[in-house]
């Protein structure tokens, strides 16, 4: 595809990224030299105190934000210096992305909100559709296809933000914080689907999350403090 | 691609109605205001140039008594009808020469009374006042000469008196005189003064100086060149033989004065253009205002609109095309918006035009300007915020505040 990547090697490797806010003596260490690998078809919780830089190394992973300093391989290939539109073509075609804060377009139905990303690959109308319902399906809320963001409840919405992220099948999936808002039972099945999503169609996913039975669901879990790895653990998935 | 951008835009105005309707709002009363501001300044000019012209343009009129700011001078000796005489067998290059001389005056016909005014005139006053009939005749031989009383009317005074019965000879008691009617000349209207031209009622001269004013002065002369070239020779040579006639001695100031139509038709056209040019400039201000309206709803937007392009490119949009569903959304709504309110703005001063009764004279490069202008502020301002959001990293998006 555009980025020429590899299909071998790890998905993701981060070497001594950066991320600084401010100057001087307001300055602010976000990430502070992490090096990260994630292998394909890995399901990563990701976990640590409030401002340990959990939500920044998401949007480095997803993208949608850049270094200060350090090299991101993404398939193999350093994103270091990649044009904005180039990262905008890794979004489309690789990366889903689950917001803390759902991100939902205003005053638009669910159904129209997961159908955007499929907009945005090309597909036809009349496919495009059957995606988003089924992916709607798949999160619980068939029947609420054309309810707006306004008429859902918090963990409604938080699953209409999942099947947005789902529906194109990405090659990784980053969720930050998505069973925040939900009841335990909901934060099950959402962990289930995300396990299924990871087992049965080979994505891999990242999961930030404060709860340590919602880690548990992960095969690997690693723990952020001040901006850098303090833990990583692999294996133990319930 | 084009095409599911036209929808998204399309979805975009609906999903954003009010802020649609209000830019859209903006670009109406913006192009509206301007195109009816100066098609109806153009009408209001062409309409006092044709009044001016109606009253005859190569017409000149004596009258006597110095002209003066404020009203007419005092004791100045009246014309005579020998004056008349004197200038159209001595000035070569004057056509036709009318004395006339006028009195507000009550006329009564049946139970009906109307007060106008009465003039008293020669057939040449019709010619040179540009005065056509509708119905009837001119004043003959006879009458002209002051035997049986005949009168013609305006068309103010026959509806006032007549109504929807027949005018021509009917008994009108014009003061103490009992006249035929002979004739109603055609409707002019009003004139650019707002008076009517069409309320008098016209007897012969000879009949009007023997019977009501007792004398034979006349109240004025008036006279056509025979060109509009001749106008300043003809008014010169006037000025010297009304000296001479009336015994003016050299350096004595006139005790007449010569108005001349072409004088007052460059007054007015004057006054006509500085209004073209004030509606003009109100108009201009309206499409400022319109565009500063636009401009503020595109700005209270930006926090939303920054924070939507945040989530398309977050889930894969590119800046292109965001930027593209933007300029489409913008150009769609300035068009729309141009379109009404050109139609609104050229029917307004339609119908506007009719109710004043100006003509309708569009002026194609002001619609074409006041379009372009709010297409321009609208698509600028639609678009520009837009841009800058699409340039931001796409959690710099998200994240504005
Ligand atoms: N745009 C920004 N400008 C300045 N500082 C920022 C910005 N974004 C994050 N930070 C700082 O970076 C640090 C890491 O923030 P981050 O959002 O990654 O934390 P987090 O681990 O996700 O916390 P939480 O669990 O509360 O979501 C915090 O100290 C935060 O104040
Ligand atoms: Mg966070």
């Amino acid at each position: 595809m555009t980025t020429g990547g590899t299909t071998g090697g790890p998905l993701i490797r981060l070497r001594g990224v950066f991320k600084v806010y401010g100057s001087g003596d307001s300055e602010v260490r976000a990430l502070d030299g992490v090096d990260l690998t994630i292998e394909r078809g890995e399901f990563v919780a990701v976990m640590g105190p409030s401002g340990s830089g959990k939500s920044t190394c998401m949007n480095v992973l997803g993208c949608l934000d850049r270094p200060t300093e350090g090299a991101y391989y993404f398939r193999g290939v350093n994103l270091a210096g990649t044009t904005l539109d180039k990262l905008a073509l890794i979004r489309r075609h690789y990366l889903g992305f689950v917001f803390q804060g759902f991100n939902l377009l205003a005053r638009t139905t669910a159904l129209e909100n997961v159908e955007l990303p499929l907009v945005y690959r090309g597909l036809p109308a009349s496919e495009r559709r059957k995606l988003a319902i089924k992916a709607l399906a798949d999160v619980g809320l068939q029947g609420r296809e054309l309810h707006t963001p306004a008429e859902l409840s918090g963990g409604q919405q938080q699953r209409v933000a999942i099947a947005r992220a789902m529906v194109t099948d990405p090659s990784l999936l980053l969720a930050d914080e998505p069973t925040g808002n939900l009841d335990s039972s909901r934060k099950l099945e959402i962990m289930q689907l995300l396990r299924t999503l990871n087992q049965e169609r080979d994505i891999t996913i990242v999961v930030v999350t404060h709860e340590r039975d919602v880690a548990n669901f992960a095969s690997r879990t690693v723990t952020f403090r001040d901006g850098r790895i303090e833990k990583d653990e692999r294996g133990a998935a319930a | 691609m084009f095409a599911s951008t036209l929808v998204m835009a399309l979805r975009e105005i609906r999903r954003n109605m009010l802020r649609s309707v209000l830019t859209t709002l903006g670009i109406v009363i913006g192009v509206g205001a301007v195109i009816m501001l100066v098609t109806l300044g153009q009408g209001a000019t062409e309409k006092v140039t044709a009044d001016v012209a109606k009253m005859g343009v190569n017409m000149l009129t004596v009258v006597p008594g110095a002209e003066r700011r404020g009203g007419a001078s005092v004791g100045a000796a009246a014309l005579t009808i020998e004056d008349a005489r004197a200038i159209k067998n001595q000035l070569p290059s004057v056509a036709t020469v009318a004395p006339s001389a006028g009195r507000g005056m009550l006329v009564v016909y049946a139970n009906q009374n109307w007060s106008t005014t009465v003039t008293g005139a020669t057939n040449d006053y019709f010619t040179v006042r540009d005065l056509k009939l509708d119905a009837g005749r001119v004043f003959n031989e006879i009458e002209s000469q002051g035997g049986t009383p005949a009168c013609i009317l305006g068309p103010t005074v026959q509806k006032h008196l007549f109504g929807q019965q027949e005018p021509l000879g009917a008994a009108l008691r014009v003061g103490q005189i009992a006249c035929r009617v002979i004739g109603v000349t055609q409707a002019k209207g009003q004139n650019t003064f707002g008076m009517d031209q069409d309320d008098f009622v016209i007897i012969p001269l000879a009949t009007f100086q023997r019977r009501i004013l007792g004398s034979h002065d006349v109240g004025a002369i008036s006279l056509s060149a025979t060109s509009d070239a001749a106008i300043p020779k003809v008014k010169e040579q006037l000025a010297l033989l009304m000296r001479e006639r009336r015994k003016l001695p050299v350096g004595a100031p006139d005790d007449f004065s010569v108005r001349d139509m072409k004088e007052i038709s460059d007054t007015l056209s004057s006054v006509t253009g500085a209004l073209t040019a004030l509606l003009g400039a109100v108009a201009a201000v309206s499409l400022v205002v319109g565009g500063i309206g636009i401009m503020n709803i595109m700005l209270v937007s930006v926090t939303e609109r920054t924070r939507e392009i945040g989530i398309r490119l977050a889930i894969g949009a590119r800046a292109h095309e965001v930027l593209l569903q933007f300029l489409v959304e913008a150009v769609m709504l300035s068009l729309f918006g141009g379109i009404i309110g050109m139609v609104l703005g050229l029917a307004g001063s339609y119908a506007a035009g009719r109710a004043l009764n100006f003509p309708f004279r569009v002026m194609p490069e002001i619609v074409v300007i006041a379009f372009a202008f709010s297409f321009v502020v609208g698509v600028a301002f639609g678009f520009f915020p837009a841009r800058r959001a699409a340039r931001l990293n796409p959690i710099d998006a998200l994240r504005h505040e």
